[in-house]
């Protein structure tokens, strides 16, 4: 009998407000599918910086007027540097062999530069991509290098615009959440309002607490979760139109974004969704019925 | 049953207390009336007794619970002792009297099987037998008033109270009210009834309290108005 009690009554009160309600669970689709995109993104920047990091190269660049026994010195200090991973000399003909291939698009380029005065080099791999610095600073300036160069710091530069992104992202998000739920308080204080009668008298008739809140709260809960499996929708499309579609020239950048992270996203949502609004409508309540 | 000691209350932004320093003891079984001028305090004895309010002072006990130490998780459960009956009814008028009883008792998890078989019987009781699916602007001021008294008196409270119910009725259905309260208080329960209409009070002959300007100024066992 209760629980009947309680479903009609979420029912009941869902279709008396009914434009409240539509509106109240788009706010929380169109917050949900932003925070949901942004943890995507959150993750995807989280993956690609791991696949980067490891790949990441320095580069150690010889003057062109390097003498053999400094550069046996560089070698040998080099390889026994214990942070390095491994090391690869490229020398003259391979360095203007790269040199070719790197820009066999201007051909003027490569006709005007001879073999000599393509620099030799050091390509290093670290054990630990976080230390590039540190060997920036160990051979920055040593007799025979002209400079070392390391891809980190161009990567920094993308993961900065990234982070920018993703700080982006999630502001909205919580904007747009913080709206939502501004919209999940009014629409319950309406309901509770248009029940002040029924209110009233279980409270004097001495119903519980939880009874008198319950068919409100199942009300907010209900629109976010609706909200939510929205939200989720709205991922799978974006997947579908822009991830896997227009925008697919991205992936190279971002890396692949898998089903599963997508899937995954479901249930962080749903909770959200469900959890948080039902919460405010509780507290909500528990305002208005306190008067 | 019911015991108030040295109860002050003085509501915020308030220059006077509305209750000072009120001590009054109520057995149970009995029946009293609380009289006095509008704004006496009266109602607010009412409210203290259903823990709406707390009292800014003093104990308030009510069936051997000190009032002022519950929890207030635990004043919906403290309410069901308590039947309440007030000057404008608060009938749910989109139900029928039927429906009006059975949603207290729905409300406080009482089965549709227990509705069935108790409601009928207390409206009967009240003198509604025959008038169960109507609804209650359907019904004269008396018999929603009477409605009312089904409600607070189906789950056989100790106590009930009743706030001015004859203050929107003519004097001969006010009698009739005036009847049933004592016939409910013939069972044993205790009612506690704030009122200013004198006729009822010289016509019952029960004990009177008389409030003023916050203070018991009388406490009579068989009194009058005034």
């Amino acid at each position: 009998m209760r629980a009947k009690y309680v479903l009609s009554e979420v029912m009941v009160g869902l279709w008396r407000n009914v434009t409240m309600t539509i509106a109240m669970i788009i706010t929380m689709a169109v917050s949900l599918t932003m925070l949901g995109a942004s943890l995507v993104l959150y993750h995807q920047v989280g993956v690609m910086k791991k696949t980067f990091l490891s790949n990441v190269q320095v580069s150690i660049f010889l003057t062109t007027t390097v003498t053999v026994p400094e550069q046996q010195e560089l070698n040998q200090k080099i390889s026994s540097d214990s942070r390095v991973a491994s090391v690869q000399f490229l020398d003259k003909e391979a360095s203007f062999e790269l040199f070719k291939q790197e820009f066999a698009n201007d051909p003027a380029l490569v006709e005007s530069i001879s073999k000599d005065q393509v620099p030799q080099s050091f390509r290093l791999k670290l054990k630990d991509p976080n230390q590039v610095s540190q060997i920036k600073s160990t051979y920055d300036g040593l007799p025979g290098i002209d400079q070392v160069i390391d891809q980190a710091s161009v990567l920094k530069r993308v993961f900065k615009v990234l982070g920018a992104l993703q700080g982006l992202a999630l502001t909205l998000a919580i904007a747009q959440g913080v709206a939502a739920l501004l919209l999940v308080a009014n629409t319950i204080q309406v309901a509770a309002y248009s029940k002040r009668r029924e209110v009233a008298v279980m409270k004097l008739v001495g119903a519980s607490n939880w009874f008198i809140q319950s068919p409100f709260v199942l009300e907010a809960m209900f629109a976010g979760a609706i909200g939510a499996v929205l939200a989720f929708g709205g991922l799978i499309a974006a997947k579908f139109f822009l991830i896997d579609g227009s925008l697919s020239a991205l992936t190279t950048l971002l890396g692949e974004v898998k089903w599963s992270t997508i899937y995954f996203m479901f249930p962080l949502l749903l909770a959200a969704g469900a959890l948080v609004s039902g919460f405010t409508g509780w507290v909500t309540l528990r305002a208005y019925i306190k008067r | 049953m019911i015991q108030l000691e040295n109860v002050t209350k003085t509501y915020p932004k308030a220059a006077r207390p509305s209750l000072d320093s009120v001590s009054v003891s109520i057995d149970k079984g009995d029946f009293v009336f609380f009289i006095g001028p509008s704004g006496s305090g009266k109602s607010t004895i009412v409210k203290l007794l259903l823990h709406e309010i707390a009292a800014s002072r003093g104990r308030v006990v009510v069936n051997g619970k000190d009032v002022s130490t519950l929890r207030s998780w635990r004043i919906p459960h403290f309410r069901r002792s308590i039947g309440c009956v007030f000057q404008d009814f608060r009938l749910l008028p989109t139900r029928t009297a039927y429906e009006n009883v059975a949603f207290a008792l729905e409300v406080i998890g009482k089965t549709q099987a227990v509705a069935r078989r108790v409601v009928p019987e207390v409206l009967e009781l009240v003198g509604l037998g025959g008038k169960e699916h109507r609804y209650p602007h359907e019904l004269s001021g008396g018999e929603q008033q009477r409605v009312a008294v089904a409600r607070a008196f189906v789950n056989r409270p100790l106590i009930l109270l009743a706030d001015e119910p004859t203050g929107n009725l003519d004097p001969d259905t006010s009698i009739e009210i005036m009847r049933l309260l004592d016939r409910i208080n013939r069972t044993g329960t205790t009612v506690v009834m704030v009122t200013h209409d004198s006729n009822i009070v010289n016509q019952m002959r029960r004990r009177v309290v008389e409030i003023e300007g916050g203070k018991i100024v009388r406490d009579q066992p068989r009194g009058v108005y005034g």
